[in-house]
């Protein structure tokens, strides 16, 4: 029965979006044209890949809100990579971005593993910690555009099918860790470990590890995403997605993962990135105030989480014996 | 085995006083469960009223009655005769009720002024709390019960000792008629235990109407006057200390028909599979040792605390011993972790299902099959037609009834709950099982389905290890029994020594 309501909860998020699409195509009908669409995807895919990377962290009754540092950390790292061997294929770039962000995840997960801090003042730390060393080692500077090796910019760019690369790596980093959460032992650990930590243990799985491997990947995913942000936007210093990571939090949010950890897909981090990328790209062609966009992405967070509270309060016992056999 | 008759008779009433608080015909039913039925309890002021009874027999459910947690479904509370209710407890406090908990419920980072006054500390001016009024009087609350404890200092830094007095301040400091103690000397030292009972007959000589409950036969002869013994939810006894022994209050809290209800087994021991030696614990439990044979079940008797839960998480890896040896089938391994012990073949079905037992957002199959991923697994990549037919075999062989195995745990009842955590347990196809209190919470009907699993269990070869604070079902299902006291074995038992009093008088140390 839960599930079904889970599902029908993702559904319910699917019929949201349509309804939005359809409000916005009566106001400017240009806007759900396919290329259009796409163009919102490609828009929202560094939000999703964050969003996969922090339901999984949530999931483990964690937080990580250093991915945004993390990425422009990373990003910066691989600009001035890039500006001082622009030559150095794109590849090594990929790399280096995954391998740096996988790194900064792990000292999140170490600190919280073995340490046994609380994410949410280990990950407040490091955010401050990545900030400060992005302005260290670029004394403050940007790191324009016409310092960047073109393939270094065109990378993400290219266009695949109608759909930027950028748009393609989301696509990906969705079956990827689809696969990863439903079918592998690693994915069905988070699940556990989230949900009932006790329970967890006693099986023979280890928490904290299991919350280490959940910052690692979320770290990869930023890192990965940092490449893309800086030469998509051809602009790298150390304010680039300054607060990003609260929008990462409210799309996992919207796509009812539990902040109690426990409960969510990544169908549904993929559905409230989409959610709140549609509102932030349609708003200015239908004449609201991008200032009206916050208090509209607040609006939507706090009605997933009543819903969230709403599905949970139903989750009574069954004791009477025909309910159960309904079930 | 003992008759109904030959125990005491209840009550011709110990005494003619009125009773400050008294329950009369008092019944509670749980869903499938009659926790009271018709229960009476008289509470006079100036007496220390023992209330006793076995794990079970509803002393919880009547102290929560008397504080207004619950609401009996029928029977009569009486404040000084007048029947009143309590639907809140705040109606309890109002009416001088005041209970102080096993583990006591206050406030840590509060100071001890504060706990004693919190929602009735005195004001001063615009209405704001007068600190020092309320410092001043504790203090001699405090100084009147014999407490060298500063009003000022936070509750956190005072030991378990001066918490209880802090407790009992606060008890007096509303100005309570009845004082409810649950078991309140479990956790104190020796010491401390002295101090409590000289706290306990100043109270008396204040003229406060004491409830006091123990499992330890010893203080129950020291501080009180009147008894009253529950088995079953019913009144079993009442009367004056003064006119009953031990082995009376033993017989009426035990007696009663212990055979039948049990499955008839024929056991069978084969081989040894697990054997422990000099097993202990800096603090929990020390130099228990003993050896377990397939088809084996062995009985773990003791009282809430005896530390049978905490010798049990040890050798299944959750806690670490200082010292001990197990060898599984005369093999020496180390469980260094749960997934040690899983791998060795113990599993351990704990007490606490909720919170150490399922997974309640999963569903069924991804319940039964978690600590057995790695058999279901190659290279991390779980193989999910595998995994459904282990599921499918062993909750089937459980006969659990769900409409599909994709049904969330949360959403299955009590009973079927247990079957998804034992089934989990089984498909991990262990040499050892370890059930801590496996009826506990569980209605009649399906503690018999329990019964005769866990001796269908051993019929088929298992080792099983059964903690049980209920002594018909350790009695009814053991080969042996080992029983602890205060962390220790004090005895093993088996054939014609298992007998009901036996087992009660060496866990309570008499």
């Amino acid at each position: 029965m839960l599930k079904r309501l889970v599902t029908s909860r993702e559904i319910l998020l699917v019929g949201a979006i349509v309804l939005l699409l359809m409000l916005i195509s009566s106001r400017f009908p240009g806007f759900i044209a396919p290329a259009n669409l796409a163009n919102v995807f490609n828009d929202t895919s560094p939000l999703i890949l964050l969003a996969i990377g922090q339901m999984i962290v949530i999931l483990t009754k964690c937080i990580d809100l250093s991915v945004a540092a993390n990425l422009a950390l990373t990003g910066m790292v691989v600009s001035m990579v890039n500006v001082a061997a622009p030559g150095l294929p794109i590849v090594f770039i990929l790399v280096i971005a995954i391998g740096l962000g996988t790194l900064l995840g792990m000292i999140n997960g170490i600190l919280v593993w073995k340490l046994a801090i609380p994410p949410i003042v280990v990950t407040l730390g490091t955010m401050t910690i990545f900030r400060g060393i992005i302005f260290v080692i670029s004394d403050g500077k940007w790191v324009n555009s016409h310092e960047m090796s073109p393939a270094f910019k065109a990378f993400p760019r290219a266009d695949i099918l109608g759909l930027p690369v950028l748009g393609w790596i989301a696509i990906l980093a969705v079956i990827i860790f689809s696969v990863v959460m439903t079918r592998t032992t690693l994915g069905r650990a988070f699940y556990a470990a989230g949900g009932n930590p006790h329970a967890a243990t006693y099986a023979g799985i280890n928490v904290g590890k299991t919350q280490f491997w959940a910052f690692t990947i979320s770290g990869a995913l930023a890192g990965l995403t940092g490449y893309l942000w800086v030469s998509r936007f051809a602009v790298s210093y150390v304010d680039i997605a300054g607060g990003f990571e609260l929008d990462v939090v409210a799309a996992c949010v919207i796509g009812g993962v539990s902040i109690m950890g426990g409960i969510g897909t990544v169908a549904g981090a993929l559905l409230g990135a989409l959610f709140l990328g549609i509102i932030k790209n349609a708003l200015p062609v239908v004449d609201i105030s991008p200032f009206w966009q916050l208090a509209i992405s607040g609006g939507a967070i706090i009605v997933a989480v009543a819903l969230n509270a709403q599905a949970n309060r139903e989750k009574g016992r069954i004791i009477l014996k025909r309910a159960e056999q309904a079930s | 085995m003992l008759k109904q008759s030959d125990t005491i008779m209840p009550s011709e009433r110990a005494t003619a006083e009125p009773a400050v608080l008294a329950l009369s015909g008092i019944t509670k039913t749980f869903p499938g469960v009659k926790a009271l039925s018709e229960v009476s309890l008289n509470l006079i002021p100036g007496k220390v009223t023992a209330l006793i009874g076995e794990n079970g027999a509803g002393k919880s459910t009547v102290v929560k009655i008397l504080t207004g947690i619950y609401q009996p479904d029928g029977g009569d509370i009486l404040v000084n005769g007048v029947p009143t209710a309590f639907p809140v407890p705040q109606a309890a406090a109002d009416n001088g009720v005041t209970a102080i908990h096993q583990e006591t419920v206050l406030f840590d980072e509060l100071s001890v002024a504060e706990n004693i006054f919190l929602g009735h500390a005195p004001r001063g001016a615009f209405g704001l709390i007068d600190r020092k009024a309320m410092t001043r009087k504790a203090g001699e609350i405090l100084d009147g019960i014999g407490a060298g404890i500063d009003p000022g200092h936070k509750l956190r830094d005072l030991g378990i000792a001066n918490k209880h007095l802090v407790a009992i301040a606060r008890a007096l400091s509303i100005d309570a008629r009845v004082v409810i103690m649950d078991e309140p000397t479990a956790a104190l030292s020796h010491k401390e235990i002295e101090e409590l009972y000289e706290l306990v007959e100043s109270l008396r000589a204040q003229g406060k109407a004491i409830l006091f409950i123990s499992h330890k036969f010893d203080e129950i002869f020291r501080i009180a006057d009147n008894y009253t013994v529950f088995r079953d939810g019913q009144l079993i006894g009442d009367g004056a200390v003064s006119d009953v022994t031990e082995a009376d209050l033993v017989k009426m809290m035990v007696g009663r028909d212990v055979s039948q209800i049990f499955p008839k087994r024929t056991p069978d021991p084969g081989d040894e599979v697990l054997k422990v030696a000099g097993y202990s614990h800096p603090t929990e439990f020390e130099d228990i040792g003993f050896t377990l044979r397939r088809g084996e079940i062995l009985g773990f008797y003791g009282l809430v605390g005896a530390g049978r839960s905490e010798f049990m998480q040890a050798l299944f890896g959750i806690t670490r011993p200082s010292a001990g040896t197990v060898e599984v089938a005369g093999t020496p391994v180390q469980i260094r972790s749960a997934a040690d012990a899983v791998g060795n073949g113990i599993v351990y079905v704990p007490e606490d299902r909720g919170r150490q037992g399922a997974i309640l957002d999963l569903p069924i199959f991804q319940n039964v099959t978690l600590p057995s991923l790695g058999r279901i697994s190659g290279k991390g990549f779980l193989k999910l037609a595998e995994e459904f037919r282990l599921a499918r075999e062993y909750t089937e062989r459980l006969d659990l009834r769900a409409a599909s195995l994709d049904t969330h745990v949360g959403n299955l009842s009590g009973g079927n709950q247990q079957k998804v955590v034992i089934a989990k347990w089984l498909a991990t196809r262990p040499k050892v099982i370890i059930l801590d209190e496996p009826t506990k919470g569980v209605d009649i009907g399906s503690k018999a389905a329990v019964h005769e699993f866990t001796a269908e269990l051993a019929a088929q070869g298992l080792a099983v290890i059964m903690v049980s604070s209920e002594i018909p079902e350790v009695l009814g299902m053991s080969d042996r029994v080992i029983v602890m006291r205060e962390g220790r074995m004090v005895a093993e038992l088996a054939g014609d020594d298992l007998q009901p009093e036996t087992l009660v008088r060496h866990a309570a140390g008499i």
